[in-house]
């Protein structure tokens, strides 16, 4: 019976860890199946983010939900200038460029948070009705976990209804499956691609602050999670909501239930994980953009 | 039209006179002098398989790892002739080098990059988690190196070390500059000009892509192994994705596809590594990053790309 709980507890877990990867990966997922882009600095947006969200309730005395709503916004808003200044311009570069440009951003993205907020994790401090435990059907469920499943769930409902049902949805599949005819149907794809990179990265923000009760924050976030947004991307596919949504909750149980039934061997269940998908699937799961 | 001539241009022996006089010229700085060749080798080993062969890999300090873990534990346990400790940890290397090689070839650059990646994780974590053997986080101590032919003997001047790794590199250096001016050198040329057409002048692409990444594996092997005997320590950061990615900028920082252009960017990297780590370390990281984009943004061909674009255009100023 005991056996069952902790499975259960560590199912849940799991679940709520893989939400939060799935809201801080998304963007990614547009941006590698929209531009075909491999962007390693993402991680950044959702460390800003988190960084955001602190100050704003550390030292403005903002409240928790607000503190999110704000770095959300200005997560988006510096994904919205990187875009325009610097992203833009590696768009047909090699994927070698890619890679070493956003390297570069995340070396110094780490550079510029130990400088302003130092190299120790940062605490943060939940609301009341967000602490402590629930009773559901006789379990013990954290308040705070519950709510972060609900959060994305909600998200993730209103993100399909705006690629399936819009207007504007409709012009991001287009030029996912066909960047060449959307232009010629006469989408303006570069507008598309600001568009969703800047929500991306604001949702990636909206991660960051509400992930630092799980995943913690400090100032090499971008690196240490770095394989997680990938690993979501790669398996789940891009340009989609759904992959990447299974990719992420299957990740988050696995990494979690890793970590609780075989310790020793820590983090390696993931990595191997990732390079048996990988080898099964060469071109990823999505396998569409060659 | 036959194979690029193997003579040695004025350029090149100017080129290898550098490291000798420094030397005589800069005794007291004979212990950067060694990291500085050794990161050079490893960085030559990244031009292999990048810059001629074009696999981005983000995990290339697996190899550099394996082969000083197999260096250094040959030592720890008695075995510490210098020589056949390199031998060994090469073909460890390479072999992992090997097995490893047929994930890469399957996959695209996002494929290969994650893969690679995860590689370099998993050894991470193993040699972190296997801290009986490896010494985990404190890294491995007490490697203890015999005197090279019975004769030199590794002291604290870091004499031995140098001249040691200087004639490795040389070697090494050797072996791969007649590797790239061979036939299968110039069909590696082609794989990166053209991968797709290569299949039809009958040169099977996935062989060589196979071969050049077991070759560079074993050579970043090497590179580890130097690191191990001549510091006689190994540190589980030589396996950290810290290593992999500054050895892409030091390549990128060179330029890829020269050869030389590993052994330029290192000297420079080390160089203003020295001076600016010690500073700050914080500092070092954000210039770090910057040097990068800008490198990307406005420097395409590196230090190499741009010393031969000035000479080309002096030369044509001098008809």
């Amino acid at each position: 019976m005991t056996a069952i709980v902790s499975f259960i507890g560590v199912l849940f877990d799991g679940l709520a860890y893989g939400s939060l990867l799935f809201l801080i990966s998304i963007g990614l997922s547009v941006t590698m199946g929209l531009m075909n882009f491999i962007n390693l600095a993402h991680g950044a947006f959702a460390m800003l983010g988190g960084y955001v969200a602190v100050i704003a309730m550390s030292r403005l005395g903002i409240p928790f939900l607000p503190a999110l709503a704000i770095a959300f916004v200005a997560s988006g808003a510096v994904g919205a200038l990187l875009e325009r200044a610097l992203y833009r311009r590696l768009y047909r570069a090699t994927h070698l460029d890619q890679v070493l440009f956003t390297i570069g951003l995340t070396f110094m993205s780490i550079a510029v948070a130990t400088w302003f907020f130092g190299p120790g994790q940062q605490p943060v401090r939940l609301p009341a009705f967000l602490t402590g435990q629930l009773h559901v059907l006789g379990l013990d469920l954290g308040a705070y976990r519950l709510f972060l499943i609900a959060t994305v769930l909600v998200l993730t409902l209103a993100l399909t209804f705006l690629v399936e049902r819009t207007r504007f949805g409709a012009r991001v599949r287009a030029s996912v499956d066909n960047q060449h005819a959307s232009v010629g149907l006469g989408i303006n794809v570069e507008r598309v691609f600001s568009i969703t990179f800047a929500l991306g990265s604001a949702l990636a923000g909206l991660g960051g602050g509400l992930g630092i009760d799980v995943l913690g924050l400090d100032p090499t976030f971008p690196l240490k999670y770095m394989v997680y947004f990938l690993l979501v991307v790669a398996v789940g596919g891009a340009g989609t909501i759904r992959g990447p949504l299974f990719a992420a909750l299957l990740l988050g149980v696995l990494d979690v239930a890793g970590k609780y039934y075989v310790p020793q061997i820590g983090a390696f269940v993931i990595y191997a994980a990732m390079v048996a998908l990988l080898l099964a699937f060469p071109a990823g799961l999505a396998g569409r953009r060659s | 039209m036959g194979l690029p001539t193997l003579k040695w241009s004025k350029a090149e022996i100017a080129f290898w006179l550098v490291p000798i006089a420094a030397f005589f010229l800069f005794p007291h700085y004979l212990t950067l002098g060694s990291q500085i060749l050794i990161a050079g080798l490893f960085a030559l080993s990244l031009d292999l398989i990048l810059g001629y062969a074009r696999i981005i890999s983000l995990g290339h300090a697996a190899f550099f790892g394996l082969g000083a873990y197999t260096a250094g534990l040959l030592a720890r346990h008695g075995y510490g002739e210098p020589l056949s400790g390199l031998v060994l940890a090469a073909a460890i290397a390479a072999a992992a080098g090997w097995i490893t090689s047929f994930l890469i070839v399957r996959g695209q650059d996002l494929t290969r990059l994650m893969v690679t990646l995860g590689i370099g994780l998993m050894l991470y974590e193993t040699a972190n988690q296997a801290s009986s053997i490896t010494g985990g986080v404190d890294g491995l101590s007490g490697v203890e190196m015999k005197k090279i032919f019975g004769v030199f003997a590794f002291g604290l001047d870091g004499r031995t070390a140098y001249v040691y790794s200087l004639v490795v590199l040389f070697l090494v250096f050797n072996f791969a500059r007649m590797l790239v001016r061979s036939p299968f050198g110039l069909s590696l040329k082609g794989i990166r000009e053209g991968e797709r057409r290569m299949p039809a002048i009958g040169a099977s692409v996935r062989r060589k892509l196979v071969a050049v990444y077991t070759i560079g594996a074993g050579i970043a092997g090497i590179a580890g192994a130097l690191l191990a005997q001549t510091t006689q320590f190994v540190g589980i950061d030589v396996f950290g994705f810290q290593r992999s990615a500054e050895l892409m900028i030091m390549l990128v920082l060179g330029g890829t596809g020269y050869l030389y252009g590993g052994l330029v960017g290192a000297a420079v990297f080390m160089l203003l590594q020295d001076y600016l780590a010690n500073l700050n370390p914080v500092y070092w990281q954000f210039w770090l990053g910057l040097a990068l984009v800008l490198l990307v943004l406005f420097a395409r061909g590196g230090l190499m790309g741009g010393a031969l674009a000035l000479r080309h255009r002096l030369m044509r100023g001098a008809t």
